[in-house]
């Protein structure tokens, strides 16, 4: 017995003639299935998969290492696109002012710009979720305290907490990761404890309780699974506001220093050319640091639709 | 209702100590206090004479008392680079950050309102889909390039408008702004159309799903049933329900928009307290980054209390409660 | 004005919805007609598509519905087809409409004063003061105390029965020649049930508006129609005067219906129940709707039964009408 793509397998059990399986698809194939309804958002995944492979293979796939002062020449500089430098190869988006060629310091840019953002996220990720479920298990004052502080920092706009930490805490790469990681956790950590406050009401914990099991165990292994369809949610759309973020800090100068030139960076250095119309020395990191969030934005979009248990079809 | 307010006066104190100590610590503490508030530039004889004026030898609990009493008699120090006390730079500034913040503000409601209902009431057509297309990219774009872009069109490839600063002012009633005069008004466009985009996106987003709740309600279909007008229904009944939490975020988003005020005064040289907070950094200007971001938590913190007053006031059924049974 | 006339005629009216799971028969062929002054009372179960006929009738129908085929008229007037403007200016109007739920059908961020005005507003040239007045004197008629107190009131801070008096007063407001009344006295406490009843009885007596008064629940029908028409699966089944449906039903779901009734029952004897489910709208059974839960069925019950006549104003929809049987 087969089934055609357009049934939805859902929760309704089909016949089948092994005795064992009930379901026809595996959660992942149906995942797959309820997620690729939306073009837009499979679009988006290619073209960020497409993004994070060209960052992961630059030093590959680009004729010049932008970094390396040896290949570079200012004479080659501000040449607009398509033009050829002095040992041969063409720009293909054009120059900077330094001579660099663009397309390749926009791929190194990308690895600097992705790695600090999901770093960050991920250890904002951790964080906030331990806190979040200590948060929910251990309820009482300690769940009012911590959920208190979140609440207050959650009603501030992350720039102005990441403008503080940063005038705190100064330039470098650490001190900026560290600054992205206060910001977020606040998120997950609201995110995990939402859900993880919807499971302990379950019975099954009472259940694992009565079993002796210590809390430990049916923390992790019980409550948190429950927990990851949202914080996947979260994640995305997190990552996307902490890249946005470091570009915004870079750009403003107060972000990474010159050393680890992100997209940022990149857009604020050609900022000065723009009046003279030489615009794609901003344009061009522009560009791919839009495709890089608002590809991220469309996945996390459709993820948010396809993962919640409400719309469960 | 009183007991609320109280409450929230209460917690809106608690959270300005909490966030000025947090300021005070993190400049005192983590960073190198001397460099902080003393001009490195100066020589040894001035350095020392600094630090006892101001007190930085003295044990850390005292100087907290002393920052505070500052605080509330406005004493910030002076700023390195102008000389001036800082808490006035800060307030010298401050109307033109409000105007760009208020212009955003009216650019949001006015164009994010009205996309939101039509993308609520007729989400099926084509126009819906764009506008919600549009408002993905609205709130994914960063705000800088597309400010950088709406200056590469407008002002250097089609010199429509200018690209940088604040045009002439002019006064009506005793107040003073740049929104008064036609130049003043072609400044200002730019720069606040960059600044309320990803609140546009916000409240579109947030009307329609408003919109989209409240049209599948049975007072709607009792409303037609009397035979109102569309325009009625959508005016008064569909409308006031939604705006009560639509209100409620654009107020909290004005805040946000003060703090995202930073990045458009700085592609846009506005001359506010943003751009004023990024030279400061940038310039090591440490009073006048500690004045900004105490001012502006407090700033903060009172809008969050006027908007929750707000709440309560505009929800008939918070604001009476539950009468007769 | 043509006492001939009946203020309201559907006939053979269908409404469907065109779901992506199939078409939902809601309305699949339902005729009655009310005559001014009159009270027709509509009983069915829930999902029989009684209410759908009221929001066909006033043209409220949400998409995917449709009338798909069928003639509603008004005084005369054909409304099937009938241009937006022109249900417009008879809803509210004319034609006026009670909800089950008071609570839903009132705007809770409204004033009951504003909901009351506009109605009038809508369809009369009236000032502010006029419709004011007009409000007040509407709310006396339906025994509100203390009117100008209650105009000023939202709907959160009264209770259930007075909201459903408030929804009747806005429903007479522009003295319509039909009204509509959706289980108005469903969500509402028994005692305060009868007593809106007997209100709407009375007030329909004094200005000779036609009634139609929808409900699952055939006691409370029972004393206030004049005549009432069975509905089941999306049709009606049986149709005549009160009394003669009360005491000699012929189509074995009024039966069952009847001896389901507890008052009807005999002390100390077993509630009837009519066994089985309602078919569901999106997958009727071929033939006769009822047929698998009718102890009479047979083979001739495979081909749907039509309408047929069986009196005066008498009218059925079964191959097996008898009135000596009682359920139970």
């Amino acid at each position: 017995m087969t089934t055609s793509g357009n049934e939805s397998i859902g929760t309704e059990t089909v016949p089948s003639e092994d005795s064992g399986s009930v379901l026809k698809e595996s959660p992942l194939a149906r995942f797959w299935s309820d997620f690729s309804d939306s073009k837009v958002a499979v679009g988006a995944l290619l073209v960020l998969i497409v993004i994070i492979l060209a960052a992961v293979m630059a030093p590959l796939i680009t004729p010049q290492d932008p970094y390396d002062l040896a290949q570079v020449d200012v004479l080659d500089g501000r040449l607009p696109p398509g033009e050829k430098s002095y040992n041969g190869y063409t720009f293909i988006l054009g120059s900077d002012g330094a001579g660099r060629d663009l397309y390749s310091a926009i791929l190194y840019g990308l690895r600097i710009s992705l790695s600090v953002g999901v770093i960050s996220g991920l250890l904002a990720l951790f964080f906030g979720s331990a806190i979040g479920l200590l948060a929910a298990y251990a309820g009482g004052r300690t769940e009012t305290l911590i959920m208190r502080f979140v609440d207050i920092q959650l009603s501030f706009p992350a720039i102005l907490i990441a403008l503080i930490l940063v005038a705190i805490f100064g330039k470098g790469v650490d001190k900026i990761i560290l600054a992205l990681i206060i910001v977020q956790w606040a998120y997950y950590a609201r995110t995990v404890r939402g859900s993880a406050l919807v499971e302990k009401q379950k019975e099954y914990v009472d259940a694992a309780a009565s079993l002796g099991l210590s809390h430990a165990r049916i923390v992790f292994r019980h409550i948190f699974p429950n927990c990851v369809a949202p914080l996947i949610v979260v994640g995305t759309v997190q990552t996307a506001n902490a890249i946005s973020l470091e570009a915004t800090l870079s750009f403003l100068g107060v972000g990474l220093p010159q050393t680890e030139p992100s997209l940022g960076l990149l857009i604020s250095n050609g900022f000065e050319y723009m009046l003279s119309g030489r615009y794609w020395i901003s344009f061009f990191p522009g560009v791919a640091l839009l495709l890089t969030i608002v590809s991220i934005n469309l996945v996390g979009d459709q993820l948010r639709d396809v993962l919640n248990p409400r719309l469960q079809r | 209702m009183t007991t609320f307010i109280i409450r929230r006066l209460m917690q809106s104190v608690v959270v300005i100590v909490l966030m000025s100590g947090i300021v005070f610590f993190g400049v005192n503490v983590v960073g190198n206090p001397v460099d902080m508030l003393v001009n490195p530039e100066a020589d040894q004889a001035d350095i020392e004479a600094s630090i006892r004026a101001l007190g930085l030898d003295r044990p850390i609990g005292e100087q907290y008392l002393y920052f505070i009493k500052g605080v509330f008699s406005g004493d910030f120090g002076k700023s390195y680079i102008f000389g001036e006390p800082a808490l006035r730079l800060i307030f010298q500034r401050m109307p033109a950050t409000f105007e760009l913040a208020f212009t955003a503000l009216i650019m949001a409601i006015t164009l994010g309102i009205p996309l939101g209902l039509y993308a609520g009431l007729k989400p099926d057509t084509r126009i819906s889909k764009t506008i919600m297309a549009g408002s993905i990219l609205g709130f994914s774009l960063p705000t800088f390039w597309v400010g950088l872009m709406l200056i590469m069109v407008f002002a250097v490839m089609l010199g429509w408008l200018p690209s940088t600063g604040r045009g002439e002012l002019g006064t009506v009633f005793g107040i003073t702004s740049s929104l008064f005069t036609l130049n003043g008004l072609s400044h200002i466009l730019l720069p606040a159309l960059n600044l309320a985009l990803t609140k546009i996106s916000l409240v579109t987003r947030l009307t329609r799903a408003g919109t989209r709740e409240v049209v599948h309600q049975d007072y709607i279909k009792f409303a037609r049933a009397k035979g109102l007008s569309n325009r009625r229904i959508v005016s008064v009944h569909i409308l006031k329900n939604i705006l009560i939490p639509v209100v409620t975020v654009i107020g909290l988003e004005f805040g946000s928009l003060l703090a995202f005020s930073v990045v458009t005064e700085t592609v846009f040289a506005w001359p506010g307290m943003g751009k004023l907070l990024i030279d400061s950094i940038q310039l090591l200007d440490r009073p006048v980054v500690v004045a900004y971001l105490i001012v502006i938590v407090f700033v903060f913190v009172i809008l969050n209390l006027i908007v929750d007053i707000v709440y309560s006031i505009l929800d008939p059924r918070v604001r009476l409660g539950d009468a007769g049974k | 004005m043509n006492t001939v006339q009946p203020a309201l005629a559907v006939d053979r009216l269908r409404t469907h919805f065109f779901t992506k799971a199939g078409t939902v028969k809601a309305v699949d062929d339902v005729s009655f007609s009310v005559n001014s002054g009159e009270v027709l009372g509509i009983v069915g179960e829930s999902g029989s598509g009684k209410s759908v006929t009221g929001f066909s009738i006033l043209g409220l129908l949400d998409p995917p519905g449709e009338i798909v085929t069928g003639s509603i008229k008004f005084q005369g007037e054909e409304l099937v087809g009938a241009g937006a403007r022109r249900m417009r200016s008879l809803r509210g109007n004319r034609i006026a409409m009670i909800f089950q739920d008071p609570m839903m059908t009132l705007n809770p961020v409204l004033r009951i004063d504003t909901q009351m005005k506009e109605t009038i507003k809508a369809h009369r040239n009236l000032s502010d003061r006029e419709s004011y007045e007009e409000s007040l004197k509407a709310l006396d008629l339906v025994g509100i105390p203390s009117p100008p107190e209650r105009l000023k009131n939202y709907p959160h801070q009264m209770s259930g029965g007075m909201r459903q008096r408030i929804a009747i007063a806005i429903a007479f407001l522009n003295k319509p020649d039909v009204i509509i009344a959706d289980e108005p006295t469903t969500a509402l406490d028994v005692t305060i049930q009868s007593q809106i009843i007997h209100e709407a009885q009375m007030l329909c007596e004094k200005t000779g508006t036609a009634l139609i008064w929808i409900t699952h629940d055939l006691s409370v029908i029972a004393g206030l129609a004049d005549r009432i028409c069975v509905m089941y699966a999306g049709r009606i089944v049986e149709t005549g005067l009160t009394n003669e449906i009360i005491d000699r039903p012929q189509h074995p779901y009024t039966q069952g219906l009847i001896g389901s009734v507890p008052s009807h029952n005999k002390r100390g004897k077993r509630l009837f129940q009519i066994p089985g489910m309602t078919p569901s709208l999106l997958n009727l059974p071929r033939g006769c709707a009822f047929k698998s839960r009718c102890n009479y069925a047979d083979q001739v019950c495979g081909k749907a039964p039509e309408i047929t006549s069986v009196g005066e104003g008498r009218y059925i929809r079964c191959h097996h009408p008898a009135p000596e049987r009682v359920a139970g």
